[in-house]
């Protein structure tokens, strides 16, 4: 066998270009439908890990994908914003712990995520470089985020307007860094983390200024009006909180008007989780409760479905591969026929020349199968990553 | 010694039809095949080699009947003791011309490949001047060292009788004369018979005997004549004279 085997190997060596087109479409038949399962099934894994290990969220009623979607991976369309009196409403109601989430506004394409100090708990995040967030205004940035930017404790980071038109509204914040997270292999390490009234700061709804009772304020006073001070232009307001000018912050309206974008609930056990749930039946309710796994579970489904259309685009992509191999594979015979006759002629053996072709069949399959596991292999260990970074895209 | 009696050779298709009633070729002696192209020369080389069978007759060397042989016998026959040479030379174009020559010992189990096999190639090589062309690919051979490499191959088995089909054909003078002094000189040193089928009537004179089928059409069409046989030892090669080499 040895003989037959070299010389299936010579002739495939010789044909190198002619080999690796073969070796490649065989590959292609055997890693698409296997790689896109595999991809697929750690896509759904990814997906579902973080959703599973958040209890329930409360959003304005809309879309529960882009609840989801906003509230854990900080992507989508922020959905629309309910008030904040939804998270008072949680923690009255002594079934859970409540956690406002704020995610509107983004840094040089970072989210930046308005919550309470119970969200890095909740979530195991810790401060691996400066320390936690102490006043209004600070940040603490996820490990990417600092990767990405080359900043760390110290530093500051600006938020970004939401519109270059929006010249009226949302001001630039300059955010100082109290802190950065240590790597947790999830979206949070592309997140800016500030406290959900920094956030508000940030839409301009809690602001800081010159004080107007001073004398230095007085050119800008054009009235007073029942201890109301209505100031021109030349009022100089704050862009960054600083030690010096944080008293003058503040927020006009009620706070529990403010808006939150979600709020993350932690219900001690089932039965808290149930009754809480119960609560939210009525259709009139403003606010929607969903259950993050259930949400991901309905988005998989389809995602499967797809799955299975590709499965079977593949599937037929192989055959037709497979048709053309096979074609190449009968002309090369028909293109080799002088040289079998010769062999024939000298006195080969019916079994040596027929090994010889079919061994060359065998090498390329066992080539393009090989590689195809291989690619398969790669694609299990670090498929999650490429995952990661596509969702993180 | 080749023995051929009362054969009668068709092809499945067309009107070509081969009768020899009597040929016998000696061991050890080199004969040539002439006549026109269409007149069954490299049909009976087929036939000496069991590579196609006859309807009738016999085909004997050494008193063992090649036509009643099974195929694989015939195979392990030919590569034996067969060495052919083809005019359009035959190598394999991804194999080198050491693995060209080492061909044989590759493709039949009757032949072991072993470092003694090995060295006789290299010997052989060296004998007919391409020694430092081993690691080669044909294409980058000429014409005369890619039939020097073919005879190579066919006499590295040491068979017993080389069959060579118009071997000079594709040649210029120069390498024509060295491919026929390589076979002669092999099948004189070795013993070997040698048959070769050639339209070049100035290497007749090479061959100790000269089978003209060109006689041997007209037998097919009268039904009454045999092949005609010029016997000589060179100077007699392409005369006229009917020897007792092939009988009616």
């Amino acid at each position: 066998m040895r003989h037959t085997f070299y010389l299936a190997w010579r002739y495939l060596a010789y044909h190198r270009f002619k080999t690796a087109i073969l070796v490649t479409a065989i590959t292609l038949i055997f890693y698409l439908p296997t790689g896109l399962r595999v991809l697929v099934e750690q896509s759904s894994e990814q997906l579902t890990a973080r959703a599973v290990a958040t209890p329930l969220v409360i959003g304005a009623r809309g879309s529960p994908l882009e609840l989801v979607l906003n509230t854990l991976y900080f992507r989508a369309d922020y959905p629309a914003p309910m008030r904040h009196e939804q998270v008072t409403r949680v923690q009255e109601s002594g079934l859970a712990r409540a956690i406002p989430m704020y995610v509107r506004f983004q840094s040089q394409g970072h989210p930046i995520v308005g919550t309470g100090f119970d969200y890095f708990d909740f979530r195991g995040l810790r401060v691996a470089e400066g320390r936690q967030i102490a006043t209004l205004g600070e940040c603490l940035v996820g490990a990417r985020v600092a990767a990405s930017l080359g900043v760390g404790p110290g530093d500051a980071i600006i938020s970004s307007p939401e519109s270059v038109f929006d010249i009226a509204g949302v001001y630039p914040l300059k955010m100082p860094i109290a802190g950065v997270l240590a790597f947790a292999d999830s979206p949070d390490d592309d997140a800016i983390f500030v406290d959900v009234k920094t956030a508000w700061v940030i839409e301009g709804l809690g602001h800081g200024h010159m004080d107007m009772t001073t004398s230095e304020a007085q050119p800008g006073v054009l009235a007073v009006e029942e201890g109301n001070v209505v100031a021109n232009a030349s009022v100089m307001m704050y862009n960054e909180i600083t030690p010096d000018n944080i008293d003058s912050y503040h927020f006009h309206g009620d706070l529990s008007d403010f808006p939150v974008t979600a709020v993350l609930v932690v219900p001690p056990d089932q039965r808290s989780s149930t009754l809480l749930q119960g609560r939210y039946q009525s259709a009139e309710d403003v606010a929607q409760i969903v259950r993050p796994s259930g949400v991901m579970d309905e988005l998989l489904e389809t995602i499967l479905t797809v799955q299975r259309f590709v499965v079977a685009g593949a599937v037929i992509l192989g055959l037709a591969t497979l048709a053309s191999a096979s074609l190449v594979f009968l002309l090369s015979l028909r293109l080799r026929r002088r040289e079998i006759e010769t062999l024939f002629k000298i006195g080969g053996s019916r079994a040596s020349v027929g090994l010889v072709m079919a061994s060359e069949i065998v090498f390329v399959i066992v080539g393009g199968v090989a590689l195809a596991a291989l690619l398969t292999l790669i694609t299990q260990q670090f498929g999650a990553v490429v995952i990661r970074a596509l969702i993180r895209m | 010694m080749i023995r051929i009696s009362d054969l009668e050779f068709r092809y499945r298709e067309g009107a070509f039809r081969l009768r020899i009633p009597h040929l016998e070729i000696h061991e050890g002696s080199t004969s040539a095949f002439v006549g026109p192209s269409g007149s069954g020369k490299t049909t009976l080389l087929n036939l000496i080699a069991g590579i196609v069978l006859p309807m009738k007759g016999m085909v004997e060397m050494d008193g063992v009947e090649i036509s009643a042989m099974g195929d694989a016998q015939r195979r392990d026959y030919r590569i034996t003791h067969v060495g052919l040479v083809f005019q359009e030379f035959e190598l394999l174009e991804y194999l080198t011309v050491l693995d060209n020559i080492l061909l044989p010992y590759r493709i039949n189990a009757s032949l072991e490949l072993d470092r003694k096999v090995q060295e006789r190639a290299t010997m052989l090589a060296e004998q007919v001047g391409i020694a430092d062309k081993l690691t080669r690919y044909p294409k980058k051979l000429s014409q005369g060292e890619r039939q020097r490499v073919a005879v190579c191959r066919a006499v590295l088995p040491q068979p017993i009788m080389l069959l060579a089909d118009e071997p000079t054909g594709n040649l210029d003078p120069v390498n024509k004369w060295r491919v026929l002094d390589i076979l002669f000189e092999y099948a004189e040193q070795s013993g070997t018979t040698l048959v070769a089928v050639t339209h070049d009537h100035e290497v007749l004179e090479r061959f100790q005997r000269v089978v003209d089928f060109k006689e041997f059409q007209e037998y097919e069409d009268s039904d009454s004549a045999a092949p005609r046989v010029v016997e000589g030892n060179g100077d007699q090669a392409g005369g006229g004279s009917e020897s007792g080499g092939a009988e009616p």
